[in-house]
């Protein structure tokens, strides 16, 4: 993060591989953290995307937004077509029908697509080593089918499968630790980041790509529509989802975790949770048990960081 | 010169695989379609081709991976069976309408319930309006020529198809038979190079499988169709050419004892092989019977079937699959809508049998033909009759 002090408009390229005019909804974080994600991966990159947002937002036919190789095929198998992808450049570099070039094979996915209904394909490529990087772009629901809940979903968010009501609270269960189940493969890196904090994210693409053999990348992306928040607070919501312990930004180097920033004090997390609608049901004692799980998580964390 | 050996059908697939310098296998084990990746592994395993080998997770992630390495361009190719085609399905797909040309052999199997590992073709056929040339292999000389076939069909710029090439489950998969194997030297030219047109590739970025909205899908749907029936005049000239190459010609249709027939027998894979142990003897009594069998299957060989169908007083059809509350056999079906149009047609009536591996002796297709006459000389009454059912 010391790359703050340095004049920031020289550290990142204008070049723009996920390029404007994509239909992306106001604020969208997702939109956001592509675009960032892009600008780290460079051209000499292939993407395999799952359906979800960002296939929908990018790629209505006859138009595209994407400025590298990228294909759609599934929902649920991305990071079974990636590893085609991967080893299809492997005997074809080594029977000299391409160039020798490193190309970076990139698969990616919403929440769903990774953590539900993708999540057998996702573990059969890390567990074979495809040397790929997978991006988990968690926006904490189903948002393109109209905001249905997910394994990501937090705690008490309501959403329209999970409502809030006379009896429910939302969500009753807590989010899906991915990037432990990511990990649990054995795979060289592992990462969480957000596109509120772009130089991390930058830092963390980077890493993925010197790596070899697979890597997942987890990525928080606020959703102004499915969240009921404010477009212009995306930015500032992704800090708050750190600076309150909610989303921590760690790294998980060969099974080693190390914490990307030491937040100390955690903010309250009501002042991450005020701002959006999907929290604005939860009575002062179900704020009081969120706090306690934000914290007890963060706290667990620091322990592995630290061991 | 031309090897004559014993071998399994499963084999003689990943021979013709091997021939044809596949650089991309990725498969997922399901009786009886496993001997011919296995076969393939040993081969990659042992250096006798340089390629990849994908051991999926799911015959969904098999399907998957092709997409991913033919899209590449690398020359794919995978097998399943039953279940694992099923599973596939939603895959298949997006292979056809992406236009990649992925090369599939399924050892047709039945689909559960209940559960069976042994040979129909309710999986083909549950497969079938996939988009995918589909083609049927009757023993091991043909699965090991037609494969061969599938990839310079399948890659031709003019087609650009998944071919999917069909083998009847343990009657064939699992059988030993003689046959001629190729040399490399002999296929020398036949299949060219891969150069699939539009690669994903860094130095000429292209989008595959943008979504249609409503005012597009209609055409894009129209134009693969179109496609695909256009592939007609490429499958011919490819069988044509290893006919000329190396004596062995396929055509959409073959007829077996064509002359004066007033009852045709019409089926698909190897079955039609013992149906027509049954028309031999059935012809050495005077009768005047004969077989057609189909061997393409997608696109449906529509002109062939009506020349050689449309002269005849009775037609029997024999389905290895029940269209679940449907019309019965989905042969006799198409075989109905293909003659309907006609201004003479003949009568028709559908037989099932040999599901889930059910064996079917000579005799029980000259019962078989006896019996669908004798029907057709009367009033027909049911949409087909079942062979050898226990009621």
């Amino acid at each position: 993060m010391d790359q703050f002090s340095i004049f920031v408009p020289r550290l990142v390229t204008t070049k723009e591989y996920f390029a404007p005019g994509h239909r992306a909804c106001i604020g969208c974080g997702e939109a956001l953290a592509v675009r960032h994600v892009c600008k780290a991966l460079g051209k000499d990159v292939i993407i395999a995307n799952a359906t979800g947002c960002m296939e929908i937002v990018s790629s209505a036919l006859p138009t595209t937004t994407w400025r590298v190789p990228w294909i759609h095929s599934l929902f649920e198998n991305t990071s079974a077509v990636a590893s085609g992808i991967e080893s299809g450049l492997k005997v074809l570099r080594r029977r000299g029908k391409i160039p020798d070039k490193k190309i970076t094979v990139v698969a990616m996915g919403g929440d769903g697509a990774t953590c539900d209904i993708g999540l057998q394909s996702l573990s059969g490529a890390l567990e074979r080593g495809h040397n790929f990087i997978y991006f988990c772009f968690d926006n904490e629901a189903y948002m393109n089918t109209g905001i249905q809940r997910s394994s990501a979903t937090p705690y008490g968010a309501t959403t329209s499968t999970s409502p809030a009501g006379k009896k429910g609270i939302g969500q009753i269960t807590g989010k899906k630790n991915m990037p432990a189940i990511a990990a649990a493969h054995g795979i060289p890196y592992v990462a969480t980041a957000c596109p509120s904090y772009p130089f991390d994210l930058f830092d963390k693409v980077k890493r993925a790509q010197a790596v070899e053999g697979p890597a997942y990348i987890h990525v928080f992306s606020v959703c102004p529509t499915g969240w009921r928040s404010a477009p212009e607070l995306s930015v500032k919501m992704g800090r708050l989802a750190v600076e309150t312990g909610v989303f921590p930004l760690y790294e998980i180097v060969n099974g080693q975790y190390r914490l990307s920033m030491d937040i100390s004090p955690l903010r309250p997390v009501i002042e991450y949770t005020k701002v959006q609608g999907r929290f604005r049901h939860l009575t002062p004692d179900l704020m009081e048990q969120m706090q306690v799980r934000v914290i007890k998580t963060y706290e667990e964390l620091k322990k592995k960081a630290s061991g | 010169m031309s090897r004559r050996v014993g071998m399994e059908a499963s084999f003689a697939i990943a021979e013709a695989v091997k021939l044809a310098e596949a650089e991309v296998v990725a498969a997922y084990p399901i009786t009886p379609q496993t001997h011919i990746v296995e076969r393939l592994s040993e081969m990659v395993a042992d250096g006798e081709i340089d390629a990849e080998f994908i051991c999926v997770e799911s015959e969904h992630s098999a399907m998957s991976a092709c997409v991913g390495s033919s899209a590449v361009g690398a020359r794919t190719f995978t097998a399943t069976a039953g279940q694992g085609l099923e599973l596939m399905h939603e895959v298949l797909f997006v292979a056809s309408s992406s236009r990649l040309p992925i090369v599939m052999a399924v050892a047709n199997r039945a689909l559960s319930g209940p559960l069976n590992v042994w040979g129909d073709q309710s999986d083909v056929m549950a497969a079938r309006d996939c988009g995918w040339i589909q083609y049927f292999a009757e023993n091991a000389q043909e699965s090991f020529d037609l494969t061969l076939c599938a990839f310079k069909i399948a890659e031709d710029p003019q087609v650009l198809f998944p071919v999917m090439l069909n083998i009847d489950g343990f009657f064939v998969s699992h059988v030993v038979e003689p046959l001629y194997l190729l040399e490399k030297e002999e296929l020398e030219g036949f299949i060219p190079p891969y150069q699939y047109p539009f690669p994903l590739d860094p130095r000429r970025p292209v989008t595959m499988g943008a979504f249609a909205p409503p005012v597009l899908c209609t055409e894009t749907r129209k134009a693969l169709e179109v496609a695909l029936q256009g592939t007609r005049e490429t499958i011919l000239r490819v069988w044509k050419e290893f006919g000329d190459r190396f004596g062995r010609s396929y055509k959409p249709i073959e007829t077996y004892r064509t002359e004066d027939a007033d009852t045709i027998l019409v089926g698909i894979g190897c079955y039609t092989e013992t149906a027509s142990v049954a028309i031999d003897t059935m012809r050495a009594r005077g009768e005047k019977v004969v077989m057609v069998h189909l061997r393409l299957w997608r696109p449906f060989p529509f002109p062939e079937i009506r020349a050689a169908l449309q002269g005849a007083q009775k037609v029997l059809v024999f389905d290895r699959c029940i269209i679940l509350g449907g019309p019965g056999g989905p042969l006799c079906s198409e075989i109905k809508s293909a003659l309907y149009g006609e201004e003479k047609k003949p009568k028709i009536f559908n037989f099932i049998g040999g599901l889930g591996g059910r064996d079917i002796t000579p005799r029980q297709f000259e019962d078989m033909i006896a019996r669908g006459r004798e029907i057709l000389d009367s009033k027909v009454t049911v949409e087909y009759e079942t062979i050898g059912v226990r009621e």
